[in-house]
């Protein structure tokens, strides 16, 4: 008889997902239909690829070509970002272009510019996108802030949920302003005076906010339907994408979209005992986010994108005091519930690989980007699986040449022995496509195992 | 009693700084003198950053105590008062890119180095740059990015200075996330640096000091 889910290991909860992936189902239950049996015998393949070359086990058939693009499928198809945003069929046709003309061996979806209009019913303050405060060419960008106050800490602590409801939602989304009159909802607990709780729901900005929900709902669903739907044909013809979501850090919850990048620097040396009982409060949610993300989506990799614990964002007994602990935690937790974490460490890891070494063998695969890479190899190749590092400004200035010399050298020193997925190092906009071509192509070609 | 305010500050003592210079003004101690001791500190704080033995937080709160400090000498100084500077510096990050935690650490290193730091924001657009290289009479000029979108924004902010016929008149430095020797040969700057201490010693290098 199977084990049950609970019952298995870390790394039988892995295995069981990578099965899954293998004997791909449709949204009914029942075995997809592949379009040819070259693409069923692709798709089987590339799976393969990617669990050997993360597992650590068993030597790949060849390295996986796997770029992870930000807004370039859309751009090499002709679409502003705008337009990406906004129409979901362009944007879902653009990155299927992407996706049958690169071929890569792995992709993570069609979601990256997200569904603009939805951004707008809930009038989204934390970020300029085309339209609102950027040109229809460019990317979404942060308005970096204190969206959470340095006295704050205490309500985050005691009450996370009530925090995001009451405090932190209505200030990022401006159709969500009025939450800051919804009850305390652990207060609703006997007849007597349960109906003042309920008072807020009767007034007409609160109920303004829900009927704004109820569209927003309903155009993210438009919006994942059409995701979705790309994902699904892309798969019959032999593509996979396993990200099964995101969650982060907990220091890069608090330091990035929180207290900001200046708030949470000050709160380190004016309240550091309040940060970290606020990142230890955050741990449990964030390592849950993953793991509902992946149970929804039934795919294993979750993506969480490194920020302030980069080289030179922290020293290194900062890092080890504020950062690292509740990071490691989320990875450990999303391991043993059989998810692989894909860390995307931004600028420079060197100085944090003697930390992250330590990580359970085969379990996560990390995204670097300026880190050095063949050091990196060296230090933390028996661990983990590197992905990287060709850089954006190769991709975009470059010849082919260049970039396959450069991926060249990756695959002869990195990809040796295994562990390696050849790869961008920071996710792109703007690239040649001839280069990108080049990364994929002479992979494929060079990156044969023998 | 001299060098205590550079010691407190230099190790970032928060309270205790600002303790000593509220006790010390109670004193009749001469502003310009407390100032002078945050001056010294700060260059120290740079120090040492560029030496490793302090990292972004540091910097940042180290400047955060320094603005306390300067708010509360600031009735006491009168006007006229302030040192020499360098030179003056101009710095944005280009067109279509809104990221500025790198740009604000360049300004701020530039600043406790003694320069003049003219600091135009984010998404600045070439016209801006260009005026006022004109208006200031400027020799430095510095361009940040994130994006890879900022490597053509860099390129046509080069080409604006070019075309207003100011090319020769300044030196352009550029950084950011992405950027790189290929990324200022496709731009046309004069050099680009890895970090905020680099832009301290090229514009140290093109201005003197």
């Amino acid at each position: 008889m199977e084990k049950k889910w609970e019952e298995m290991s870390a790394d039988e909860k892995q295995e069981a997902q990578f099965q899954k992936l293998l004997a791909p189902k449709d949204p009914e239950g029942k075995d997809i239909q592949f379009q040819s049996s070259e693409a069923e015998k692709s798709y089987k393949e590339r799976i393969t690829r990617i669990k050997d070359a993360i597992q650590l086990k068993k030597l790949p058939d060849r390295v996986p070509a796997c770029p992870l693009p930000n807004m370039f499928p859309f751009n090499y198809a002709g679409l502003t970002i705008q337009e990406a945003m906004y129409d979901y069929d362009k944007c879902v046709a653009a990155f299927k272009k992407y996706v049958l003309d690169f071929e890569p061996d792995m992709h993570i979806g069609a979601s990256g510019p997200g569904p603009g209009k939805f951004y707008e019913i809930l009038d989204y303050k934390l970020y300029a996108w085309p339209g609102h405060g950027v040109a229809p060419t460019s990317s979404y960008q942060c308005h970096e802030g204190e969206y959470m106050k340095a006295e704050e800490y205490d309500i985050l602590i005691t009450d996370p949920t009530f925090f995001f409801s009451n405090v932190y939602l209505p200030r990022v989304f401006g159709a969500l302003e009025p939450w800051g009159m919804l009850p305390l909802l652990p207060g609703i607990v006997e007849m007597y005076g349960v109906a003042f709780s309920f008072i807020p729901f009767g007034l007409p900005p609160v109920q303004g906010t829900y009927k704004a929900l109820f569209e927003a709902g309903a155009e993210a669903l438009k919006w994942a339907m059409a995701m979705g739907g790309v994902d699904g044909e892309l798969k019959t013809l032999g593509f996979p994408n396993i990200l099964g979501g995101f969650t982060k850090a907990p220091f890069d919850i608090i330091g990035d979209t929180l207290r900001g990048t200046k708030g949470i620097m000050m709160d380190m040396y004016r309240q550091p005992n309040k940060l970290l009982q606020a990142l230890e409060t955050i741990t449990p949610i964030m390592i849950n986010m993953g793991l509902g993300a992946a149970r929804q989506t039934g795919n294993p990799l979750i993506f969480m994108p490194l920020h302030k614990g980069a080289d030179g964002f922290l020293s290194d007994e900062q890092y080890k005091k504020f950062y690292w602990p509740t990071f490691n935690q989320v990875m450990v937790g999303l391991i043993e519930g059989g998810c692989i974490p894909l860390p995307a460490a931004e600028g420079g890891y060197n100085t944090r690989l003697q930390v992250i070494k330590d990580l359970p063998k085969g379990k996560t695969l990390w995204m670097f980007d300026q880190t050095d890479i063949i050091k990196a190899k060296e230090i933390v190749g028996d661990t983990l699986c590197i992905l990287g590092n060709v850089p954006s400004a190769m991709l975009q200035l470059a010849t082919p040449q260049d970039v396959k010399d450069y991926c060249k050298k990756l695959i002869d020193t990195v990809g040796k022995g295994g562990g390696f997925i050849m790869g961008n190092g920071a996710f792109f906009d703007e690239a040649k496509p001839e280069n990108v071509k080049a990364m994929i192509d002479f992979t494929k070609e060079y990156g044969v195992y023998k | 009693m001299s060098g205590e305010l550079v010691r407190l500050l230099s190790d970032l003592k928060e309270p205790e700084a600002l303790a000593f210079v509220e006790k010390a003004l109670g004193e009749g101690v001469d502003p310009m003198d407390l100032l002078g001791q945050a001056k010294e500190a700060m260059n120290i704080v740079g120090q040492r950053f560029a030496s490793s033995e302090y990292f972004i937080p540091d910097l940042v709160f180290s400047g955060v105590i320094l603005k306390r400090i300067v708010e509360m000498l600031e009735p006491h100084i009168k006007k006229g008062q302030e040192a020499e500077r360098l030179g003056k510096v101009i710095i944005g990050t280009v067109a279509g890119d809104i990221h500025d935690i790198g740009k604000d650490l360049v300004v701020f290193m530039l600043d406790v180095n003694g320069f003049e730091v003219l600091d135009l924001g984010i998404d600045v657009p070439i016209e801006k740059f260009v005026d006022t290289i004109k208006e200031t009479g400027t020799k430095v000029v510095g361009l940040s990015g994130f994006l890879t979108l900022a490597f053509q924004s860099m390129k046509d902010t080069v080409n604006g200075i070019k075309e207003a016929g100011l090319r020769d008149k300044v030196k352009i430095m550029i950084g950011g996330g992405q950027i790189d020797e290929q990324v200022r040969g496709f731009t046309g700057a004069d050099a680009y640096g890895k970090d905020a201490m680099e832009a301290v010693s090229l514009a140290k290098g093109w201005i003197g000091g």
